[in-house]
């Protein structure tokens, strides 16, 4: 999912995207090259080393580290269960015997004999790693994941919080510049992905978490919102593994900012249809965006690949964000690119170019406070 | 000190052209330098996205279309297709030297252990941050974590390179083989893949050696060195360091995208780049005699290099930055902390939302004077936070008995006080976007100036492009050259800031002063309290200051007593800073905004009056 820096987000009806699938550590692949997959399903399997705890013998048995070898019952390797004796004394009076039982259910891994410490590990666990998006099977790394293909259409958010997630598209709002206040929210969205429009205020995140839907698309929220729901101030974005009941992204960024218009015409044209989302977002060298991705019926190999169209810059009539104060978030169309430095109000000089807006009015900014609407 | 290069290759021919790279996360930057006359001179430069990253996955790609830009500018053939043409064959082909810095791809992140987290775990710090390394994690026996919440950590974390020490030769070894243990258990996993040993440096108590490569000898890239704390009293990081770069440039630059190619291309080891930014300023403070604080505040981290009576410390505050990490700024330094510096008044709602803004579209720049002042603002913070940090990692050593005399009953320090001492200090180096490209070079000397409280008189100056990596690595081939370049292309003077130290009342005498300029001309004054003065003092001028603080102010030589100095000159000037240290900003909003608004208007801050 990691690729280069672009300033732009694509939102497109049609395009095939590729997701590789990598097991975080050397496992077994389930699926052959060739094959289809849906989203749910499992692509590839590995035991995780089950979690080790350290015991102190010598300490809890009062002995000398190189002597607890006199007082162990189990062996390096002997399977443990929780409770069962692991080393015990052999005092002469019985009512001064003093017996270790294990804290866990596992193996004996190490016996130290230099400090005195036993280790002890749980049980490997088994973690299936799941196909994300419904598609074809276009390579296997064997023992390590796969990579799946899939024609779909493709929304890419700016962040995004929570990990993967699966459900159908459902419009909660009727237009992209209305908020989506709690009583949009029915029962009927358990398990769904619920788009609004231009801002998710509060109290609809609680109605949502209770509710129990899958994801949440919308514009913009406040950070201040952000943080309760978090619980914590967010410090870097890099986001993907929170537990806040749902995924969530957003389209545009902090503030209640109206929805593309053409964001939410794609989303809107697959109201019905299943999704696979990620709210994974790594806003560094290796930029990573949430996205929503909405596999097209008639699946299969397309032409064009995301990606493969570079793009020669930004040209005249592109579509484009702004995304910089004090015009965050309007959008309009390349007018003119002016290739001399102009001095801005910060007296720093710096390339411009001109936004035409729907209204015919048209505003200079630098060229760094844009982003191309991809795919428009 | 900082890592000298193992094995310099010999360079036997003059050298007349040398063209240098650093490899950032996300741009490369190549520098030209030629002799020009007598001199060596930064003539060009070019830079390029770094291609570390997917679809590329090769960092030579960014270097070659860097290294063209400066072909194109400078109408010099330096490339043959992927190669680079040396040695020079005439005017306008070749270069001597290839260099190469990298901090690419998040740089060197290591995770390092100890006994007594104050004591072999801050010296392995040091060692780790001295070589250049970002270090993710400090594990120590008393750190305070339980041994399987260790285990997980280690487990979870996923460093280039791990940095064990603990113990004093010939001490006790239990707690370190214990530390070996756990690591053995939780099988670390280098980042850039599992088709490797993770490289692991032992450099704790020697009797402890042969316990530990039993341990771990099979299970990592095992490699001894020296200790690094032989006994309480002495450090001795020296050999650490050198075996970090070492493996750096064996084990992970061989793993990252690309570098295998680019190794063979240099003509001299590539060296982390805040290895050879560290490098430069300890160069520099050893040549001038001076002590010296620099920084590099970047997107996602700022570094702090400080050279103290010789002693040379780095620190890297990880999340503290202007784009990437520029809300975790906001977090760590809180909104009132940010908002001290912000001449007007703006919700708090409006201001969260921004910065978030910022941190999700990081390239973008402030279009209008309020954004530039809140980004200063934050800026300020972001320096003010990882010179704390520097401080309290740039110590003696801690846990080292101390000589007492009577004399000292009235002074009770313990061990491990921080070396850095600003009433000492001579020189502060500013680098990185914020502070270099900052519209009037004056907003660079303030927010260094808010930001540290330099005490007494201090000079200040700003790297003009950020080509200190560059001229790192060329000191190790030829210092004169780095140093020719440093002092002439790569300082930009802004000029000497006088800061009596005391508070006194707004409007109060903080002390006279007489400035003999260089024409001749005198000028006597009084600084009150409160008033923030700047004197025109051009680039290579000295001027003669002397200073006749009040009663209850220093002005460096002790309260009340008169000084006298002789400062330089610079794009800035010479600032006479009466706000009092420890600067004091009203506590009312209103006052806070009106003095604010005075102070920037005295010194010519923004653009028109605010």
């Amino acid at each position: 999912m990691a690729h280069s820096y672009t300033p732009g987000l694509t939102v497109t009806d049609e395009t095939v995207v590729r997701r590789v699938r990598q097991l975080p550590l050397q496992g077994t692949v389930l699926v052959k090259e060739g094959e289809v997959v849906r989203a749910a399903q499992s692509v590839a399997r590995a035991e995780l080393p089950g979690k080790v705890y350290p015991l102190n013998l010598a300490n809890q048995l009062g002995a000398a580290p190189n002597e607890i070898k006199d007082y162990l019952v189990k062996r390096e390797g002997d399977a443990v269960r929780k409770d069962e004796v692991l080393a015990e004394n052999k005092p002469f009076f019985k009512w001064l015997k003093t017996e270790i039982r294990s804290p866990v259910t596992g193996t004996v891994e190490s016996i130290s004999l230099v400090t005195g410490q036993v280790l002890l590990r749980e049980p490997p666990r088994v973690l299936d790693l799941l196909a994300y998006v419904d598609g074809l099977v276009v390579e296997v790394r064997p023992q390590q994941g796969v990579t799946v293909e899939c024609r779909c259409s493709l929304v890419q958010g700016i962040f995004g919080i929570g990990g993967e997630a699966y459900g159908e598209v459902v419009m909660a709002v009727e237009a992209p510049d209305r908020p989506l206040a709690p009583d949009r929210l029915t029962a009927d969205m358990k398990g769904k992905v619920v788009v609004g429009g231009s801002f998710l205020p509060a109290e609809t995140m609680a109605k949502a978490k209770e509710i129990g839907v899958a994801g949440l698309v919308v514009g913009g929220i406040h950070d201040h919102d952000l943080r309760a729901l978090l619980g914590y101030d967010l410090g870097v974005a890099i986001t993907g593994s929170e537990q806040v009941g749902f995924t969530l992204i957003l389209t545009e960024g902090f503030g209640a900012i109206p929805m593309a218009a053409k964001t939410f015409t794609v989303l809107a044209a697959h109201a019905g249809a299943m999704a696979s989302i990620s709210g994974a977002t790594q806003i560094r060298a290796g930029v990573i965006r949430p996205e929503i991705i909405i596999p097209l019926k008639n699946g299969g190999h397309a032409e064009k690949r995301m990606g493969e169209s570079a793009r020669e810059g930004i040209q005249l009539g592109d579509l484009v964000r702004i995304i910089r104060d004090p015009l965050f978030g309007k959008i309009g169309r390349v007018s003119a690119l002016p290739s001399e430095l102009r001095k801005i109000p910060t007296e720093s000089e710096v390339r411009v170019l001109e936004v035409r807006f729907d209204d015919g009015s048209a505003v200079v900014v630098p060229r760094a406070n844009i982003e191309v609407i991809e795919g428009a | 000190m900082t890592v000298p290069v193992p094995n310099d290759p010999p360079i036997h021919r003059p050298l007349r052209v040398v063209v240098a790279t650093d490899c950032g996360s996300t741009t490369t930057k190549a520098i030209l330098i030629e002799k020009v006359g007598d001199e060596y001179r930064q003539t060009y430069r070019g830079e390029a996205p770094t291609t570390v990253e997917a679809p590329f996955e090769d960092v030579t790609r960014g270097v070659l279309n860097a290294i063209a830009e400066i072909e194109e500018l400078s109408g010099r053939k330096i490339l043959d297709g992927d190669r680079i043409l040396t040695p020079c064959r005439d005017d306008k082909t070749g270069v001597d030297l290839y260099i190469s810095t990298s901090s690419a791809g998040g740089g060197l992140q290591m995770m390092v252990t100890g006994v007594v987290q104050n004591m072999t775990g801050e010296s392995a710090q040091r060692a780790a941050l001295g070589a250049g390394a970002i270090v993710i994690d400090v594990l120590a026996s008393n750190d305070g974590r339980l041994p399987h919440e260790k285990i997980e950590r280690i487990r979870t974390m996923r460093p280039d390179m791990i940095l064990m020490s603990g113990g004093t030769d010939g001490g006790a070894v239990t707690h370190v083989v214990e530390m070996a243990e756990y690591i053995a258990a939780a099988e670390p996993k280098p980042r850039f893949g599992a088709t490797y040993k993770l490289p692991l440096i032992y450099a704790g108590n020697k009797a402890a050696q042969g316990q530990v490569r039993s341990i771990l000898g099979e299970k990592t890239a095992l490699e001894m060195t020296e200790n690094i704390r032989p006994v309480l009293e002495r450090e001795n990081l020296g050999p650490a360091r050198h075996k970090i770069h070492d493996l750096f440039l064996e084990h992970v630059m061989q793993q990252a995208p690309g570098y295998k190619k680019l190794m063979d291309m240099t003509g001299a080891p590539i060296m982390p780049t805040p290895a050879a930014v560290g490098l430069i300023m300890e160069t520099i403070a050893k040549r001038e005699h001076i002590n010296l604080i620099g920084v590099d505040i970047g997107g996602a981290t700022t570094d702090v290099f400080s050279v103290f009576d010789g002693t040379f410390n780095r620190t890297v505050s990880a999340n503290l930055g202007m784009s990437y990490s520029i809300s975790n700024v906001l977090a760590e330094a809180g909104l009132a902390n940010i908002m001290r510096w912000v001449p007007f008044t703006i919700d708090e709602q409006t201001l969260r939302n921004r910065i978030k803004n910022k941190m999700i579209r990081p390239t973008t720049i402030p279009q209008t004077l309020d954004e530039l002042q809140i980004e200063q603002a934050i800026a300020r913070e972001a320096l003010r936070l990882a010179l704390i940090h520097h401080k309290s990692l740039a110590t003696a050593l801690k846990g080292v008995q101390q000589e007492r005399t009577i004399s000292d009953v009235f002074e009770q320090q313990t061990s491990g006080k921080t070396l850095i001492d600003m009433s000492k200090l001579d020189l502060i180096v500013g680098s990185g976007g914020i502070l270099s490209h900052a519209p009037r070079r004056v907003q660079a000397m303030m927010m260094m100036v808010d930001a540290y409280e330099p005490l007494g008189v201090t000079r200040l100056s700003v790297d003009s492009i950020f080509m200190m990596p560059h001229l790192g690595v060329l000191s190790t081939i030829d210092e004169q050259a780095a140093m020719d370049v440093f002092v002439r292309d790569c300082m930009v003077y802004l000029g000497t800031c006088v800061a009596p130290v005391g508070q006194g009342k707004i409007g109060d005498r903080c002390a006279d002063y007489e400035i003999a300029f260089p024409d001749g001309r005198v000028v006597n004054d009084r600084l009150k309290f409160g008033d923030l003065r700047l004197y025109p003092l051009g680039v290579g001028e000295q001027a003669t200051v002397i200073l006749r603080p009040v009663k209850g102010v220093d002005g460096g030589a002790g309260s009340g007593a008169p000084v006298t100095k002789t400062v330089h000159g610079g794009v800035v000037g010479l600032l006479f800073d009466g706000r009092g240290r420890p600067l004091q900003l009203p506590a009312d909003q209103q006052a806070r905004v009106a003095s604010l608004t005075q102070w920037f208007n005295a010194v010519e801050m923004y653009p028109t009056s605010i």
